[in-house]
């Protein structure tokens, strides 16, 4: 796809250039680890069946980096292109809309991994973090967990009249995953009226998923996880493409 | 002379506004045309149509030989865009989007040249955000020159720029007609219109009203020459009305208006006021420009 490259190399350099954008992403889920870190520290918890504080909160902390992308940088970003023009600008060239999808995806995907290398990193060197799953499998899961969300986000830009509503829906939709999923707050303590809530927030699936792998649970335990995720994904996926709008 | 562009029987409704009605003309190679109508005459949505951004309701368009509907990925390889209304992100950077956009078509020049002539070299680093009007429509220029086009549609060019700019701009467009590409324009200034285009086609309410040179449209309008002067306090014009070829008299404070046709107009005016011992000064002519056509057809 001619101008991809080029597109993607723009975009990732763009993002840089807004130190803001990428708090969310970068910088809040390593200080929200040393706020509870520095708490609970990472001994046997038996709140947390056993295992420690930082342990279970890592993988659960990604859901924080992969909601910030998908709910927060994508529509706006795709919103305020649009808003502004740049979508017009570009539709004015043979440029494909599925390159600009595919720019943004790859662009938003390398920084949530970034988000979650970084978290990773910290946790490991300031707490000594263990892991007992499948890498590979970790990975899937959260590349799973990621264009799931990633196709929500880029639903909301194409419903949003205009930036700031994009803005305000994005809002709407992350915070209420991020408290009520156990990304933010474990699961553990959530009183049963909260848990079944919980059920219906499509985040906790992903705290599910990626704490079932990161402790080395076999797949089958977590295919309902998975199950969600994809039907997200594919209706989220098609459902954004109908929706995608120049202007 | 062969067609860069060929429209016939445009048609373009919104819901039940009807914006562009059955509009037809065509647009020879390396001229300069100017398309101008009043607010809301359907001049954007016809060039979007043309350029492919917008699906015609009805109608057969040939641009550079392409259907811009059906061929519209191919067609915007050869053409270059200049949109009213578009923006870059605002921490791009001037060299940065030109590189970005050469990369999106299959043929584009080497920009460094391009951005010489378009006089933004010194700002090849600059962020989109910190650059003037002037020079985001410069830099807009360049985008749409990048694939070295063989026609070049410019969406009201010049509006929100100071004479200055705009004379510059006038300038940039000529030397892009004599780089062997056709422009098509659009512009709220008839002065520009009349300075600028080799035709003009003025629309208004999505019908074509006249296409000519601007000196055939202008002449066309068969108004003849007018007299301005400025007369003592309490002169009354009306004897000159039986001047020989004069049309109408008109004063409006101190300033007289005579309007009429013949070679010896003005002799015969200026007699007349000698003879009756009218103290008069500032006298001049005026001939009827572009704006006068305008008003006179898009009323």
């Amino acid at each position: 796809m001619r101008g991809l490259w080029k597109l993607t190399r723009m975009e990732a350099l763009l993002y840089l250039r807004e130190p803001m954008a990428s708090f969310f992403t970068l910088i809040f889920p390593v200080l929200l680890l040393f706020l509870f870190g520095s708490i609970y520290g990472n001994k046997p918890n038996p709140f947390f069946g056993g295992r420690g504080t930082v342990d279970a909160s890592t993988p659960a902390y990604m859901a924080i980096i992969i909601g910030s992308t998908a709910l927060m940088s994508i529509p706006i970003g795709m919103s305020t292109y649009r808003e502004r023009g740049v979508l017009r600008r570009f539709r004015a060239t043979p440029l494909q809309p599925g390159a600009i999808i595919m720019a943004e995806i790859i662009v938003h995907f390398a920084m949530t991994l970034l988000g979650a290398v970084l978290l990773v990193a910290a946790a490991r060197l300031v707490y000594g973090l263990n892991f007992g799953g499948n890498a590979a499998l970790v990975f899937l899961g959260f590349m799973l967990s990621s264009l799931s969300f990633f196709a929500v986000g880029f639903l909301v830009a194409s419903l949003a009249p205009n930036a700031r509503v994009a803005n305000i829906i994005g809002m709407v939709l992350y915070f209420p995953n991020l408290f009520l999923s156990g990304a933010t707050f474990p699961k553990e303590m959530f009183p049963p009226a909260v848990k079944a809530v919980g059920k219906f927030i499509p985040m906790t699936y992903v705290v599910s998923l990626l704490q079932g792998l990161w402790f080395g649970e076999p797949l089958d335990k977590n295919l309902l996880a998975v199950v969600v995720l994809g039907g997200l994904l594919i209706v989220g996926g098609i459902v954004s493409a109908m929706a995608f709008r120049w202007e | 002379m062969t067609a860069a562009v060929k429209v016939e029987g445009l048609r373009k409704t919104y819901g039940s506004l009807v914006a562009v009605d059955g509009i037809s003309f065509d647009v020879r190679e390396k001229e300069i045309f100017g398309m101008v109508g009043p607010n809301g005459a359907g001049k954007t949505t016809t060039i979007e149509c043309l350029e492919g951004l917008r699906n015609r309701d009805d109608g057969r368009l040939a641009i550079l030989g392409y259907d811009p509907r059906r061929e519209g990925q191919e067609l915007r390889e050869r053409i270059g865009v200049q949109l009213q209304q578009s923006s870059l992100p605002d921490d791009i950077k001037v060299s940065e989007a030109l590189d970005l956009f050469a990369s999106f078509f299959r043929k584009a020049v080497e920009w460094p040249p391009l951005i010489d002539l378009l006089g933004l070299a010194e700002k090849r680093n600059a962020r989109f955000a910190k650059l003037s009007g002037g020079q985001k429509q410069r830099l807009f220029i360049a985008l749409a020159l990048v694939n070295d086009p063989d026609l070049v549609f410019l969406d009201e060019l010049t509006t929100g720029l100071d004479p200055h700019a705009r004379r510059a701009m006038w300038d940039l467009v000529r030397t892009i007609r004599d780089r062997g590409k056709t422009v098509f324009l659009t512009t709220h200034y008839m002065e520009e219109a009349e300075e600028l285009c080799d035709r003009v086609l003025v629309i208004d309410h999505g019908r074509v009203v006249a296409l000519d040179t601007p000196d055939n449209l202008i002449r066309g309008l068969d108004a003849g020459t007018r007299i301005v002067f400025t007369a003592e306090e309490g002169y009354d014009p009306k004897p000159l009305e039986s001047v020989a070829g004069v049309v109408k008299v008109e004063k409006a404070g101190a300033k007289v208006f005579v309007t009429g046709s013949g070679e010896r107009l003005v002799v015969l005016v200026v007699d007349a006021l000698d003879a009756a011992n009218v103290r008069f000064r500032d006298l001049r002519t005026e001939r009827p420009d572009l704006k006068d056509v305008f008003l006179t057809l898009t009323k």
